[in-house]
């Protein structure tokens, strides 16, 4: 009796394994969870998770095992955390990196093997010009797009002196170069502020004494909320209007900078408003599953695993026809919450840019409102200078 | 010229807030021997308490009569259960275990309040602006932020020069065992002066919330110009915090302002702009190599 029992408890443990028998496929998601940022990887990593849920634990009919790691925005660490995916756990789609200087470290090594990576955020264009590879995709943007919409539409409105302030690193110039790139007015002034900097009162008088008709900047995070708070408190947001990528106005910030924020004009590649069914259904899921409503970032994370999935479906989870399923990647073959969507040749999206603007959300906070699409189906300025044709 | 008045008020200001930091840190640093690089998590703390209570009852000066008291008490408890164990270590350990308390502090705050930052206004009674001088309208609130910094300084004067405590922690600094033979408890000394010290990186921090960013990992970006102003104005002196951090904010804030302008008359405008954001963030550095070349032990050391 006791030995039946023996047997039945060893064929208990290993009956449902052996109905299961299909391994789920892992992806690899280096983000960043910790620091200041880090409630930018957890948003990408919610939108992902979400997508896996809605499935019931797959993306495309594919089981799938989601490997999240914290980079804590340092290159060497994210490096460590990659070559332990590929290695270790053996996996073949990566996504997740938040920040451009990351991305930079980890992902040409990465995709030089046979691995996927998606990326669902940093977008610098090394990646999308000589660096680009076969194996690399971008589902969010190339990292000028957000400015060069703010550029045109500022053009557009009739701004002829505008001035410029970013900090002082390699992303600040870029973001600029991408704003300059469809502004065709004079530029009163171009600030480079320290990485980090709190108070802007030194720089917020220059520009006032400067008297521009415009101010564009790009301050990620804590800084843009510094810059803002400290712009409105000395009464400027009155008399010059301030645009900027989304990176400062997304949902969760704003609830940081309140009502200093109201009335700014930025740019996106996506808003929660955006009139489209499968957008309804994501931000309806989100803030049912988060208690939130979901940023950009949560929207990239989203689209990241709704691609991952379509690629999945088309190949039967089976990675290893790692040919097909980049083919089925490249095809981008989703229902995106942007409306359309599609791939460059360098594999970044084409796709609509708009203006948006800081409103009062009726609960005494605020969000944003879609103002209309400044490009339509706009690629990135790097496609030539890419291999891939 | 109306733009450069207006430029120093900006350094000031700048110089005052950095005042209320380096104040409660060089006391601690010069009295007790302790580096305690969690000052900046004080600093934290008292954002995170004023912007909480600020937003729960609608007040601030309620937010700053919570947040105060909170930092004081919190920093005392610091100082009887890790500190204690560290006055006789190296400075090494006491490096390492206060950058353990920074870390602890930052994860701490990220499962309280989560990861977004917080939000927290000017009061409505100090978001106009005021005309000092015709031609420039300054905020009232960062005008107030210089009247808080100043009434403190001259709070402190009067203390170490003129109250029975002020002498004590004058002796208990000059010689701790002669002090303690003289009947005066060295150990409750200790805890109030640190606890003195963190309410004043918490008042910095109220003072500071709603100009910035209220965010875990606020207090580090200021702890780095809170440490050069202590070594320029010279290690435990509060005078020397004074003068220091008056001069550390214009600095800074006149290198920020007037450089690029500079670098335009003899480079061109593209290239300007990025030699002098570069010369800018050096300034301060660049200043205190100077005095310490000059002053080795800083403007006005404590014990000289």
């Amino acid at each position: 009796m006791k030995k039946l029992l023996v047997v039945l408890v060893v064929f208990g443990m290993f009956v449902p394994n052996v109905l299961l028998a299909v391994e789920p496929v892992k992806i690899g998601m280096v983000t960043t969870l910790s620091t200041k940022a880090g409630y930018l990887g957890e948003d990408v990593r919610d939108g992902f998770k979400l997508a896996i849920a809605q499935e019931d634990g797959m993306l495309g009919g594919v089981p799938v095992e989601l490997l999240v790691e914290d980079d804590g925005r340092d290159p060497g660490k994210a490096k460590q955390i990659a070559d332990r995916f590929v290695k270790r756990d053996n996996v073949k789609i990566m996504t997740g990196i938040i920040f451009s200087n990351v991305a930079l470290a980890v992902v040409p090594k990465v995709v030089r093997g046979e691995v996927l990576y998606i990326s669902p955020n940093a977008g610098p264009s090394d990646l999308a010009g000589k660096g680009c590879n076969e194996n690399y995709f971008n589902v969010a943007y190339q990292n000028d797009n957000l400015d060069e919409v703010v550029g045109k539409y500022v053009s557009d409105s009739g701004f002829k002196n505008v001035y410029l302030l970013a900090p002082n690193y390699p992303a600040g110039k870029d973001h600029l170069a991408g704003f300059k790139r469809y502004y065709t007015g004079k530029i009163s002034g171009e600030v480079y502020t320290k990485l980090g900097q709190s108070d802007y009162a030194a720089e917020i008088s220059a520009l006032r004494a400067a008297k521009p008709d415009a101010v564009f900047f790009f301050l990620p995070g804590g800084m843009g909320i510094n810059f803002i708070k400290q712009y409105s408190q000395a009464g400027l947001n009155k008399t010059i209007p301030v645009f900027g990528p989304a990176f400062s106005f997304d949902e969760r910030l704003l609830g940081a900078v309140g009502a200093a924020a109201k009335g700014v004009k930025n740019g996106s590649q996506w808003t929660h408003d955006l009139d489209n069914p499968a957008n309804k259904q994501f931000v309806e899921a989100f803030r049912a599953a988060y208690d939130r409503t979901p940023t950009l970032y949560a929207s990239q994370g989203y689209e990241a695993a709704r691609l991952i999935g379509s690629a999945l479906k088309s190949v039967g989870g089976d990675v290893t026809k790692f040919d097909q399923l980049r083919a089925a990647v490249r095809k981008a073959d989703f229902e995106s919450v942007r409306g359309q969507f599609a791939f460059t040749t360098n594999q970044h999206p084409v796709q609509n840019l708009y203006i948006r603007e800081v409103v009062e959300d009726g609960k005494g906070g605020y969000t944003n409102q879609t103002l209309k699409a400044v490009f339509t189906s706009h690629g990135n300025a790097y496609v030539d200078d890419c291999k891939m044709q | 010229m109306l733009l450069f008045i207006e430029q120093i008020l900006n350094g000031l200001q700048l110089g005052v807030t950095l005042f209320l930091m380096s104040a409660g840190l060089t006391l601690v640093f010069g009295i007790m021997q302790v580096i305690n690089l969690a000052h900046g998590s004080f600093y934290m703390i008292g954002a995170y308490v004023a912007a909480t209570v600020t937003a729960l009852s609608g007040s601030f000066l309620l937010g700053l009569a919570v947040a105060l008291p909170a930092t004081a008490v919190i920093g005392m408890l610091v100082e009887a259960i890790v500190l204690r164990r560290l006055y006789k270590k190296e400075h090494v350990d006491q490096v390492l275990a206060t950058f353990g308390l920074i870390m602890f502090f930052n994860e701490l705050t990220r499962i309280i309040w989560g990861r977004q930052p917080l939000f927290m206004d000017v009061p409505s009674w100090l978001s106009g602006s005021v005309e000092l001088i015709p031609g420039i309208p300054y905020p009232s609130y960062r005008i107030a932020v210089i009247g808080v910094g100043l009434l403190v300084a001259l709070f402190l004067y009067l203390m170490f020069t003129r109250t029975r405590i002020g002498m004590q922690i004058r002796a208990g600094a000059s010689n701790r065992e002669m002090a303690g033979a003289l009947g005066i408890n060295i150990r409750l000394l200790y805890t109030l002066v640190f606890g003195l010290g963190t309410l004043l990186a918490g008042l910095a921090g109220v003072m500071a919330g709603p100009i910035l960013a209220v965010e875990a990992g606020m207090g580090e970006s200021i702890l780095i110009l809170t440490f050069v102003v202590i070594v320029i104005g010279g290690i435990g002196s509060v005078r020397g915090a004074f003068i220091g951090a008056l001069l550390v904010g214009m600095v800074d804030t006149l290198g920020r302002a007037f450089l690029p302008a500079l670098f335009r008359m003899f480079l061109s405008s593209a290239h300007a702009d990025g030699v002098a954001a570069s010369v800018a963030s050096m300034s301060i550095y660049i200043l205190m190599a100077i005095i310490l070349i000059w002053r080795p032990q800083g403007l006005l050391p404590a014990h000289s």
